[in-house]
């Protein structure tokens, strides 16, 4: 037992009751059926645009990046270009692999201490498979949705439809997407009870997403397979909001409403949450910045204006006085010149 | 570190990006703008009007009919039993043909228009001729 993750999962159980009470108890369907998803929506798109443009007003005054290849340095040593890029075109592309292959967790490696005082660092790639399987299943979910978003469905929807259902297994038929996003949130729950290391530095703001998006995804699958709701009813709805002529039709079923709440809670929360990753990737400047500190000299904008005194005029001042106490001096008064003059600059 | 309250960093990329995101996040939006159809009203024919009720009850087919096909399909084609009872005892033929397409004899206003409306293309017709009266083995 874990007051993190406990905490986390009495409150997604309260939101699926609160959904279930205020519906099939007080029939509240308008308030769970178009208030909350039109509020959740609004504080999405707001929430999102606001961290955004705070992002934008906090200075990056240094490149941070982070590196795993060579920076560009001199012509005999092989830079490693997409890794620790130069230019622009480099910083895209390691934003592109960083975005679409997750490069970063693909170098995620497991450390252990094996034998007695042995050091060792594995290879882990499962964070890197089910984070991308998580993604992937998860974009494909969405995209799925637009079904009930759009009047007529687009045909690439359906084109995606068709492949995720690609091995017609039963009637209604699997949407794989949908059982893949299942279980690469129980994995990434589970990596982070089982290992201690990350059971450690879990928090609440950790599982909530993961239990949220867990009992979204259950309750879409439910409803698809198991407890069916009326789907051209639930679509009427959908599209109710979407042209903003709301409605709410007789008889969709309970689930649809759990599922729709979960849904908005997911919407408004995402941009308070560590889920704006997905806006934060774009600013992330140890992925953003070009490598390029051997080329260019990056000055703190902050810098106030530093009273300087160079060596050089130091001596200047004191010259004399250096020569008296018998200090080597860089520049020898008179003609006689100083062997040491053409070395140094 | 503080915001700086002057402005924004790159800030032509990140109103741009941000131009980007509120296009896609309102897309269902934008893109019914034009055109709304409502939800489709199925058409019964006089027989299936006559006959009252279905199979099952009106709220089960809605929702399980695809189960319901899915059973039935198993049954004839595994088991080779085609005969269906349902809670109320009474007897069906399992066959979509002949038994379901008897009364639903419209298929493009009965079964297409809510699936087309769901985006559902289910392989049914892939096999099976929609209108049996055509003589059609």
């Amino acid at each position: 037992m874990n007051a993190n993750y406990m905490y986390s999962l009495i409150a997604v159980i309260v939101l699926l009751l609160l959904a279930y009470v205020g519906v099939a108890g007080l029939h509240l369907e308008v308030l769970f059926g178009i208030v909350f998803p039109y509020v959740a929506m609004a504080i999405f798109v707001a929430g999102f645009v606001y961290k955004l443009v705070g992002w934008a007003k906090s200075p990056v005054p240094f490149p941070i990046t982070t590196t795993s290849g060579q920076q560009v340095s001199l012509p005999m040593v092989s830079p490693a270009r997409i890794d620790n890029p130069n230019n622009k075109l480099g910083v895209v592309i390691r934003m592109l692999l960083e975005i679409f292959l997750f490069r970063s967790l693909f170098r995620n490696t497991k450390f252990e201490i094996k034998d007695t005082n042995k050091f060792s660092y594995e290879m882990e790639k499962w964070l890197w498979l089910f984070a991308l399987a998580f993604h992937y299943a998860f974009f494909v979910v969405l995209i799925r949705h637009l079904r009930f978003f759009t009047e007529p469905v687009l045909l690439p929807v359906q084109w995606l439809e068709k492949l995720d259902g690609f091995f017609q297994v039963g009637l209604p038929g699997i949407f794989l997407s949908g059982f893949v996003l299942m279980a690469a949130v129980i994995y990434l729950f589970l990596r982070r009870v089982w290992i201690p290391q990350m059971r450690y530095i879990s928090l609440p703001a950790d599982y909530f997403p993961l239990f949220l998006i867990l009992a979204i995804a259950a309750s879409g699958i439910l409803m698809r397979y198991v407890a069916k709701v009326d789907i051209v009813n639930a679509k009427e709805l959908t599209m109710g909001l979407v042209t903003l002529r709301p409605t709410i039709p007789e008889g969709i079923g309970v689930l649809f409403y759990v599922h729709v709440f979960l849904v908005s809670v997911l919407l408004a929360y995402f941009p308070f949450s560590k889920l704006m990753h997905l806006g934060g990737i774009f600013f992330c400047p140890t992925r953003n910045l070009p490598g390029n500190t051997r080329e260019f000299r990056y000055e703190n904008p902050w810098n106030y204006p530093v009273k300087i005194h160079t060596y050089e005029a130091y001596e200047d001042e004191f010259r004399e006085k250096m020569i008296e106490a018998g200090l080597p001096v860089e520049k020898m008064p008179g003609p006689e010149k100083n062997l040491e003059e053409g070395e140094k600059e | 570190m503080p915001n700086n309250s002057k402005g924004m960093y790159n800030k032509n990329l990140v109103i741009a990006g941000i131009v980007i995101f509120v296009i896609l996040a309102a897309f269902p939006f934008w893109f019914n703008v034009v055109k709304s159809a409502p939800a489709p009203e199925v058409v019964l024919t006089e027989k299936a009007k006559a006959a009252k009720e279905c199979v099952r009850s009106k709220e089960y087919m809605t929702t399980d009919h695809m189960v319901l096909l899915d059973v039935w399909r198993d049954s004839v084609v595994r088991d080779a039993k085609r005969t269906y009872v349902n809670p109320k005892g009474v007897e069906f033929n399992m066959s979509l043909s002949n038994t379901c397409l008897d009364c639903h004899s419209n298929k493009t206003e009965f079964c297409d228009r809510c699936h087309d409306y769901a985006s559902v293309s289910p392989y049914c017709w892939d096999c099976h001729i929609d209108n049996p009266q055509g003589g059609i083995e």
